[in-house]
């Protein structure tokens, strides 16, 4: 694998920190006006999902990590693993729920999704910033209350819990922002 | 968006009130010469030669070696904006090319010089924050507690790792201390505005040496406003020996980084023990400006942007 310079650390390029592969977010030229040149960087170790600031002196380079992000389709799980394919070459691919973390929420079978892979094996796995999933358990919706006012939690087939408004029902299907855990709106029917 | 038109004026206002403030108090404009027969030896800048009608020039890093010529020609007080090259320096606060606002009073010390300087923030800044003085030992103490005069190298390594510093460096205490700044206290100091004094005696560049309360200390100082370090100062080292052997340390360090040697600029060492007592500091224009008007990178308030130009 390559390695980077202070320099070409741009956001999104993936590098290895004290053994992990991490993400670069942001790189910044800092230099004391009577002093060495230093770059503060911002990089998320992939692994723990952990945000860490650290400072290097302008030069110095760290060794690339071989990560890359393929869109898959989900295909299920045995509880042990999460089984994903490239919906190009059909190729399939197991997650152990390490990698999945709290994904699994958002997972519907034949969705697709993106999943990181480092050195070949799933390091992480990002759901669709939207997804459809049917409410499985709810309070029974009140009538005429279709307007304003109030939500109630309801619980999703794949186990998420989510705040709906009153009116929606068990049953339905209704379209979540994964990124916040929030209802957007009921999906049409299928 | 802000029309060219209102960002140049509003920087032409800027340059306005500084020399009516510079007039008030009796300093001379000066026009230094930017492209001379010597560069800089200091470690941490590098000058760009040039090739100009047959001669080897150097663009200048800042105009304090042509200044201090002058003021040993008795010029008294002076200032200059000047257009400085450092090369390799490109940043949201850093460009190759930018302007420095270079000033010196003579029979000033740098602690009056601090109140020139908050006093022009001031008279050019209506909402200028309250600046607090801290010194050099105080603030390293207050934010990563070692002593900047006394840790030791391995304490300064220590400490430095300690708040996300990675990788090595020479075996300066300097270097160190650098890193620290960068790693530990800029980030701590983003919602302040500082002038801090009496640097350690390994970071007086051409500061004089002096003591304080018996510890030997370099009078510099900085003003670094929310982070961005906006101006260096010092009261200034007028011996011509103790110049000229610090000429020679850098150059020292210059090879043990494998940089290219500089020569020290004969003329300034040949006229340094004219130059009277007094007192020097060079502002980044272009960095106050954008912090005046709300900018938080130097590209907003240069005419056209380094990357444009």
């Amino acid at each position: 694998m390559a390695t980077y310079s202070t320099n070409e650390f741009r956001p999104g390029l993936k590098v290895i920190l004290d053994n992990e592969p991490c993400s670069i977010l942001d790189n910044e030229f800092v230099k004391p006006g009577k002093g060495q040149a230093f770059n503060r960087v911002k990089l998320r170790n992939l692994t723990s999902g952990r945000v860490w600031e650290r400072t290097f002196r302008s030069g110095e380079s760290l060794e690339g990590a071989d990560v890359v992000d393929l869109t898959m389709e989900y295909l299920y799980t045995d509880g042990e693993f999460y089984y994903f394919m490239d919906p190009n070459s059909f190729e399939q691919h197991q997650a152990d729920i390490k990698a999945v973390g709290d994904t699994y929420l958002w997972l519907k079978e034949q969705d697709t999704c993106e999943v990181t892979f480092y050195n070949g094996i799933p390091l992480s796995v990002t759901p669709a910033n939207f997804v459809e999933l049917e409410i499985v358990e709810t309070d029974p919706g009140l009538k005429g209350d279709t307007a304003q006012g109030g939500n109630k939690p309801a619980k999703l087939s794949t186990g998420a819990v989510v705040k709906v408004p009153l009116f929606i029902t068990r049953g339905e299907i209704i379209k979540v922002d994964t990124r916040s855990g929030e209802y957007v709106a009921r999906a049409s029917k299928s | 968006m802000v029309s060219t038109r209102a960002r140049l004026e509003a920087l032409d206002t800027l340059r306005t009130s500084i020399r009516r403030y510079f007039k008030k108090q009796g300093l001379v404009e000066v026009q230094a010469p930017m492209a001379c027969q010597f560069g800089t030896t200091d470690p941490a800048l590098h000058s760009v030669a040039v090739e100009l009608a047959g001669q080897r020039r150097y663009l200048q890093t800042s105009p304090e070696f042509a200044l201090k010529r002058l003021l040993a020609q008795n010029s008294g007080d002076i200032y200059a904006f000047a257009t400085a090259f450092r090369d390799d320096e490109v940043g949201q606060w850093h460009s190759p090319e930018f302007t420095l606002l270079e000033w010196y009073r003579l029979g000033f010390d740098h602690h009056q010089l601090m109140d020139d300087v908050e006093a022009l923030i001031r008279h050019c800044w209506d909402e200028a924050p309250a600046i607090e003085r801290i010194s050099h030992a105080d603030l390293y103490r207050e934010i990563t507690g070692v002593d900047s005069h006394a840790s030791s190298l391995d304490q300064l390594k220590a400490a430095a790792s300690q708040f996300g510093f990675c990788g090595d460096l020479d075996e300066h205490r300097g270097s160190w201390l650098d890193a620290l700044w960068v790693a530990a206290i800029e980030p701590a100091i983003q919602t302040r505005a500082l002038l801090v004094y009496d640097f350690t005696v390994e970071q007086a560049a051409l500061a004089r040496l002096g003591s304080v309360d018996g510890q030997p200390v370099a009078h510099r100082f900085e003003l670094v406003i929310h982070g961005v370090e906006l101006a260096n100062g010092f009261w200034e080292l007028t011996d011509a020996k103790e110049q000229a052997r610090r000429f020679e340390s850098d150059r020292s360090i210059r090879k043990d980084r494998g940089l290219e040697d500089v020569l020290p600029d004969s003329r300034l060492l040949g006229c340094l023990d004219q130059m009277p007592s007094c007192a020097g500091v060079a502002l980044g224009f272009e960095r106050l400006a954008a912090m005046i008007l709300g900018y938080d990178q130097l590209a907003s308030v240069q005419a056209l942007a380094w990357e444009d130009a």
